[in-house]
């Protein structure tokens, strides 16, 4: 009789009800019984993601191995498929958008949490939480017919003028490829990096700013302290960026040429993993060739998962541990 | 410090208005009656793009039936049982799936709807999407409850409610508004998606309402107009988008109207 | 007003395994047996044993900390809501341990009815709040007695005057105290044998909270009332008996007019007379 009960964790020894819910009332065993149902299908659907992934790629990944990986022949007539180009194309226009969107993300959430007032940050904010709103193929169209031609005629020459030494400015000017994608990217990511930051920044306690303030910091300075304390929480946000910057589809394929090859030069158009799934996956009719698509999207949800949970963990870590959250 | 700052703000909001006035100026022109009703005609006699309204509709009501009360189950389980490992490790799994590319998604849906039943299906199209949706909708409602004062919950439980009741009866009417909000964004959200419509819904030509069947889009159509070589279909994957955007810009103005009341 | 058929026993809180209280004339509502809460590892109840009458308004007082709402919340187990929490011991309500593996705790919540310290009115009209109770627990047959039984709950909470003419809006227009007595008919609209009230008046103007007190008065004529109060004036007006808590160990319990004259506990003499606390 004098066992200890109650409260949620407390071990209950009786019938299923209480298993499932500690009133002991058949409605809510049902309900709880329910929802858990509903949560257990959310862990299943990733678990059936990774397996139908995996299970579709093994022809491929027991022909090629992992020489599909170093590859850089993807010949769908001779059944020869290596990732190599892919992989170095989402690589490579990944960095150029974080190249630009990074300064530009920690520019804006410093002037939106730091530096405006109120009664701008708010309609600012909303604005820049727009550009997440549009579709990424509207980027695309946008990219298409009005940033690659400007480019090709405003940007890349003076570009190769100036810099053509480099082997990134050598090649034929065309407004497609590489850096058109990674400047779409950096667009694309800028929203998303720029909201994590505000929010790292936002949760970094007053008292710190007051107490650099009072050690006589200028303005600025004391930015520089919430900078640093909110590192780990920025580098998330970097990293939340970078992964959202590797998926991205639609926008990147229509503006990065779509041929795999590895180039060099930023000018020259490229084929990221995302696109080329995008691309020839309604064309691939052969068991091998679709195989070696479906493992492309394998590695993509593979890295992009990691990617994600390292991004999380640290920006949890940071706002959690500033704003003093975490008790019930 | 502060110019350069506000010169990075300035940016960004510049490249919001070029895209969003361009699209204007270019969609403006080729946008009709007959336009939204009519269906795609081969180059030279105009045609429109009834069908892709009318699929992206069907895409969207199938996708929100499916995804909206899965994923606010999760966020209510999230936010009254969630404690544990096991709540934890659903928040995690729902965080990181938010991340994980729609394009991933489209092949995931391929291999387990578009295989079984041998053909791109309106189906397959509306489960993409709401496995997108469903991640988005289950943490928002959770925070939204989360927001709920405790007080409220006891309020009733100390009636003799049980917890489904003070749940279903009180919690989740009380945070109604935050949730809708979540659902609309969502749906927001979904509807610029291209991606994961490539190999399931796969777009069409025509009307079409049948679920086991392909079905047009907007995006699908902006997309293979965009890349097309006609100057004709170009003009009308602006028109397209111009339409696309109303509804998304109306959405997000509308949940920040109404959100901004509350607080 | 103190009952004169009640009798009482000096508490020895060292002493575990002894009852500390015995009342005779009443017979015992509700007996706490050797009570011992946790939340996680930290203990905030030591071995409380405690027996409340039928029929009287006991208070409990003490200091912040000290324990008295976590025992309220015992009685209806409303902590089962806290996670983390663990409860040792016995509660019997007539008799029967609440706490006992396989115990409806709907059932017991319908019973033991509970009033808030600060007023939570659902988001719903005046009388679908009053209503609530009965509804979900389909207590009435048809419309008619439904809307009776919300008029009498309303009556009994001394608000009906008030709010007859708009019963149907919003209860979040009500003021403070109107609210709070909202959810007292909103306890009292489904009959529970105890009442159970969570420094009820902690958050009213002294108007609002002197019709409150009038009330408890009132009620006990057909509830047991349990009243966590930190105001010892207020205790002394609405209760019959007193148990003062001090660490989560409960001191004394006695007759309020003798707690309030002459205790038989030197802290709780300390605390009456304002030593600390």
């Amino acid at each position: 009789m004098d066992q200890p009960i109650g409260g949620r964790r407390s071990p209950l020894n009786v019938n299923w009800k209480h298993l499932l819910s500690p009133t002991g009332n058949t409605g809510d065993a049902v309900f709880r019984g329910l929802l858990f149902i509903s949560a257990l299908l959310m862990v299943l659907i990733v678990g059936a993601m990774i397996l139908a992934l995996a299970a579709k790629s093994m022809p491929s990944i027991r022909q090629f191995g992992f020489h599909f990986l170093t590859s850089s022949e993807w010949n769908p007539v001779k059944n020869e498929f290596g990732a190599l180009p892919f992989i170095y194309g989402t690589i490579v226009s990944s960095l150029i958008a974080l190249v630009i969107s990074v300064p530009l993300s920690l520019g804006i959430a410093i002037f939106l949490v730091e530096q405006a007032p109120r009664q701008l940050a708010r309609p600012v904010t909303f604005l820049i939480e727009l550009l997440a709103a549009i579709p990424s193929v509207v980027y695309g169209l946008w990219g298409i017919f009005v940033l690659a031609p400007f480019l090709r005629i405003h940007v890349e020459p003076p570009l190769q003028h100036w810099l053509g030494w480099l082997p990134l400015f050598k090649g034929p000017i065309t407004g497609i490829g590489l850096l058109t994608g990674g400047i779409i990217l950096a667009i694309m990511v800028t929203p998303i990096i720029s909201a994590v930051v505000r929010d790292v920044l936002a949760a970094v306690p007053g008292s710190q700013r007051e107490a650099a303030l009072a050690l006589g910091a200028t303005k600025w300075e004391t930015t520089r302290v919430v900078l640093v304390n909110g590192a780990p929480g920025i580098a998330g946000a970097v990293i939340l960026g970078l992964g959202r910057a590797i998926g991205e589809t639609m926008a990147v394929t229509m503006v990065i040429g779509n041929r795999a090859h590895i180039s060099a030069s930023l000018f020259e158009s490229s084929y990221t993993i995302a696109s080329v799934i995008a691309n020839e996956f309604t064309e691939a009719t052969q068991d091998l060739y679709l195989s070696a698509l479906v493992e492309l999207g394998l590695i993509l949800f593979l890295v992009t998962f990691v990617v994600n949970a390292i991004a999380r963990v640290l920006v949890w870590n940071v706002t959690r541990k500033m704003s003093g959250v975490g008790n019930a | 410090m502060t110019t350069l700052t506000a010169l990075c703000t300035l940016v960004a909001v510049g490249i919001l208005l070029i895209i969003l006035i361009y699209i204007a100026m270019q969609g403006i022109g080729s946008l009709s009656f007959r336009f939204l009703v009519d269906s795609p005609r081969p180059v030279g006699e105009g045609g429109g793009i009834g069908n892709a309204i009318a699929g992206t509709l069907v895409l969207l009501g199938l996708s929100a039936a499916i995804g909206l009360p899965f994923g606010i189950a999760v966020g209510v389980y999230l936010s009254e049982f969630g404690e544990g490992k096991f709540g934890s490790l659903v928040r995690f799994l729902t965080d990181t799936l938010t991340g994980i590319p729609s394009i991933v998604t489209g092949v995931f849906v391929y291999t387990i709807v578009v295989v079984p039943l041998k053909h791109f299906s309106a189906l397959a199209g509306g489960i993409a999407l709401a496995l997108i949706m469903i991640p988005i909708v289950a943490r928002t409602t959770e925070e939204m409850i989360r927001l709920v004062p405790q007080s409220l919950r006891e309020g009733a439980l100390a009636l003799g409610a049980p917890q489904w009741r003070t749940t279903l009866g009180v919690v989740i009417p009380a945070a109604a508004s935050g949730i809708a909000t979540g659902a609309m964004l969502a749906i927001a959200r979904i509807s610029g998606e291209t991606a994961p419509l490539l190999f399931t819904a796969f777009g069409s030509r025509f009307f079409s309402y049948y679920l086991d069947q392909p079905v047009a889009s907007l995006t699908v159509q902006i997309y293979n107009y965009a890349i097309s070589p006609y100057d004709e279909w170009h003009a009308q994957a602006w028109a397209a988008t111009l339409v696309l955007m109303t509804l998304i810009l109306s959405i997000n103005i509308i949940v920040r109207i109404f959100t901004r009341k509350r607080f | 007003m103190p009952t004169p058929t009640l009798t009482t026993r000096i508490a020895v809180p060292e002493r575990a395994g002894v009852s500390h209280s015995v009342a005779t004339g009443a017979s015992t509502k509700i007996a706490v047996r050797n009570l011992n809460f946790y939340y996680g590892k930290t203990q905030a109840l030591h071995d409380v044993s405690l027996e409340i009458p039928e029929r009287i308004v006991m208070a409990f007082i003490g200091p912040s900390g000290c324990g008295k709402s976590t025992l309220l919340r015992t009685l209806n187990r409303m902590n089962d809501v806290i996670p983390g929490t663990r409860v040792e011991g016995q509660v019997l309500m007539d008799g029967v341990d609440i706490y006992q593996p396989g115990t409806d705790v709907v059932d017991l919540r319908r019973k033991v009815g509970m009033v808030f310290q600060k007023s939570n009115p659902f988001p719903k009209t005046i009388f679908d709040n009053v209503a609530y109770g009965l509804r979900i627990n389909r207590l009435t047959a048809s419309k008619s007695e439904l809307a009776e039984r919300v008029e009498q709950a309303l009556n009994d909470a001394a608000l009906w005057s008030e709010v007859k003419d708009r019963l149907h809006t919003s209860a979040l227009s009500l003021s403070g105290g109107q609210q709070q007595r909202l959810c007292i008919a909103r306890a009292l609209a489904v009959r529970p044998e105890v009442v159970l009230m969570d420094e009820p008046a902690s958050a009213l103007d002294p108007i609002a909270t002197s019709k409150i007190e009038e009330l408890i008065v009132d009620l006990k004529q057909r509830y047991t009332i349990v009243i966590v109060t930190h105001n010892m004036q207020q205790a002394a007006r609405v209760s019959d008996t007193t148990a003062f808590f001090l660490l989560g160990k409960l001191i004394e319990v006695n007759s309020t007019e003798k707690m309030f004259t002459n205790p038989s506990e030197k802290l709780t003499e300390d605390y009456i007379t304002g030593r600390f606390g």
